[in-house]
């Protein structure tokens, strides 16, 4: 087990560097962020001076050393816009996206496994093609879309909840159900069809052959077999907590993260996207890790077999 | 190809079709009649919009839909909302296109690549498929787009980038069952080539988990094209996607909502069509799912 840690915590590590060499080539190679912000028309012992402080005259091999070493002291740069920290003004917005992105993956959760479940003990009742129908929908309808019809109905049409902003509860809520209506669907399916592969275990049929009551059956025995893949689905879900908004607060102007990265990237702003890519690809990768371990915990037989390999 | 290939090949291509008109659900075929519906458009937009797509008419702005002569209303600016819309189900229809058979193409190339070789190529092979799943994809797209310029061969080129790393996984998977399977291995000693190995014996065999795999690519990439759009860092004017026609209708949600609803519905429309077929079709052609 402590060496498939391990292995784990190297490739994380790894997959991390990727994530920085990416950001890194990506922002420095494309243009000349002196001339992007200073604009054309600016002096040019402005524009080498500019150069000169942020290190853009050195070759690209060494630039890439200092920004790693850097990066070993949790130095993202500073904002070449707002002359902040980087990593401030990325964490300083974190708040403001955990205020509806936890409260849609609590609802997630909240009805979507229930939901889920019971359709896959009711198969064919109209619960059950609710689900599925609703899962289609929300596999198929982009948030922007979803976003927007609601706008039109709750805010235009019928004046009940404002359209933008973020005052109170009331903002928020138009926002979270943006966010969660797709994701209850999906987690309602992907957990009704792990509860429809158990059941048709033959350890199941045992079970009931023992004569154990249908809810011991289900809670004992079916539900906790069922977890891995609704984990692995939750695991994806917990890492995009911080990056999955990001087109759901542009429509409804919400000051988080993801307004953030559009316009970061909109002003050429190096520090601060290599600072969100960096946030949020290791938010992901916490995520994935968790994941991983929590699989061990979940389900013995995946224990052995990793300490088999 | 000899005549004994040939039979063999036609009587493959018969029993697959004898699999699929098994008495097609009445959902499937509104699924396939609206998709043929929409690629007819994509091919035929020219000869089909009555106005040009940046025809406008200042005197008949932000008219409502049924107005004679503008089937579903003007935009802002008095363009025919119904000739942007077909253009934009060409952007988005080739964008679509393309960028998944380039995704399909990659992924599996790679994935053979790595059973074939193994050792460091798939551990690199691999490492960029965690890559790939580490970085959330609109976000590593909005970077790519923002920093490198806008063009519609940098978006489809961006775009066939998704999904490749599954693609990988399961051709790299099934590249490997299938040599332990032995019709590989009994090519190989008749002296074939890795290359015809992978792309006459196994490619074959695995083909339709690949396509399956393709279709639900596909509504995901439209999805995520135009939501690149819609922020306004995809497809940029006077060019229209659906995406975008979306995105700009947004400034006239209260005044002219019919600039926004057309397209969206063409997108949950197509999406959902894609999606039900490739449930369908994975019930009915993957063999590893019955």
């Amino acid at each position: 087990m402590l060496r498939h840690i391990l292995s784990r915590l190297v490739r994380s590590f790894l997959t991390l560097m990727l994530v920085m060499t990416f950001a890194f080539l990506v922002l420095r190679l494309s243009g000349d962020p002196a001339l992007i912000l200073l604009g054309p028309d600016a002096p040019q012992d402005a524009i080498n001076a500019f150069r000169e402080r942020w290190g853009l005259n050195d070759p690209i091999w060494k630039q890439y050393l200092a920004y790693l070493v850097q990066l070993l002291t949790l130095d993202f740069g500073v904002s070449m816009r707002d002359q902040v920290p980087a990593l401030d003004l990325v964490l300083s917005r974190i708040p403001a996206t955990l205020a509806i992105t936890l409260p849609a993956l609590l609802l997630k959760i909240g009805l979507g496994i229930p939901a889920g479940v019971y359709a896959a003990l009711h198969r064919q009742s109209i619960a059950d093609r609710g689900v599925i129908t609703l899962s289609i929908l929300g596999f198929t309808v982009p948030s922007f879309v979803l976003g927007l019809l609601l706008v039109l109905v709750f805010a235009v049409q019928l004046g009940w909840l404002p359209s933008g902003g973020q005052e109170g509860v009331e903002h928020a809520l138009l926002p979270i159900l943006t966010l969660s209506v797709g994701g209850i669907g999906i987690m309602a399916r992907f957990a009704r069809s792990a509860m429809i592969e158990v059941l048709g275990q033959p350890y199941i049929r045992t079970a009931m052959a023992k004569g154990l009551s249908w809810r011991s059956v289900v809670w004992k025995h079916a539900l906790p077999n069922a977890a891995v893949p609704i984990v692995t689905l939750l695991g994806f879900m917990i890492g995009s907590l911080i990056a999955g908004a990001a087109v759901v607060e542009s429509i409804f102007s919400w000051p988080g993260v993801g307004r953030l990265i559009v316009t970061a990237v909109a002003n050429r702003d190096l520090a601060v996207v290599q600072a969100l890519l960096l946030v949020i690809a290791s938010s992901m990768i916490v995520a994935n890790f968790l994941v991983d371990l929590a699989y061990g915990l979940l389900d013995p037989r995946l224990r052995s077999r990793r300490a088999a390999h | 190809m000899t005549s004994v290939e040939a039979t063999l090949e036609s009587s493959a291509k018969r029993s697959l079709l004898s699999r699929l008109r098994l008495n097609l659900p009445f959902l499937i075929w509104v699924s396939l009649l609206w998709l043929i519906a929409m690629l007819l458009v994509a091919v035929f937009a020219d000869q089909m919009r009555p106005y040009a797509i940046t025809k406008m008419d200042l005197s008949a702005r932000m008219a409502a839909p049924g107005t004679p002569g503008h089937l579903l209303g003007t935009d802002d600016l008095g363009r025919d909302v119904l000739s942007r819309l077909m253009q934009s189900i060409r952007v988005s229809l080739v964008i679509a296109f393309g960028a998944t058979l380039l995704s399909a193409v990659v992924g599996t190339g790679l994935g053979f690549l790595a059973a074939q070789f193994r050792g460091w190529v798939e551990g690199a092979v691999m490492a960029l498929a965690d890559f790939q799943a580490a970085l959330p994809f609109l976000i590593m797209s909005l970077a790519v787009l923002a920093f490198f310029g806008n063009s519609m061969v940098l978006l489809v080129c961006l775009m066939g980038f998704y999904g490749w790393e599954r693609y990988a996984r399961i051709a790299r998977g099934l590249a490997i069952s299938a040599s332990a399977q032995g019709y590989a291995g009994a090519v190989l000693q008749l002296g074939a080539t890795p290359a015809r190995v992978y792309l006459r014996h196994i490619l074959p065999n695995v083909a339709s988990t690949l396509i399956v795999s393709m279709t639900l690519t596909f509504p995901e990439i439209i999805l995520m094209e135009s939501g690149l759009s819609f922020l306004g860092l995809g497809v940029q004017p006077p060019q229209s996607s659906l995406g975008n026609m979306v995105g700009f209708g947004r400034e006239y949600l209260t005044q002219a909502p019919w600039i926004m609803l057309a397209p969206s519905f063409v997108i949950v429309m197509t999406t959902l069509s894609i999606s039900l077929l490739g449930d369908w079709l994975r019930d009915r052609l993957d063999p590893t799912l019955r």
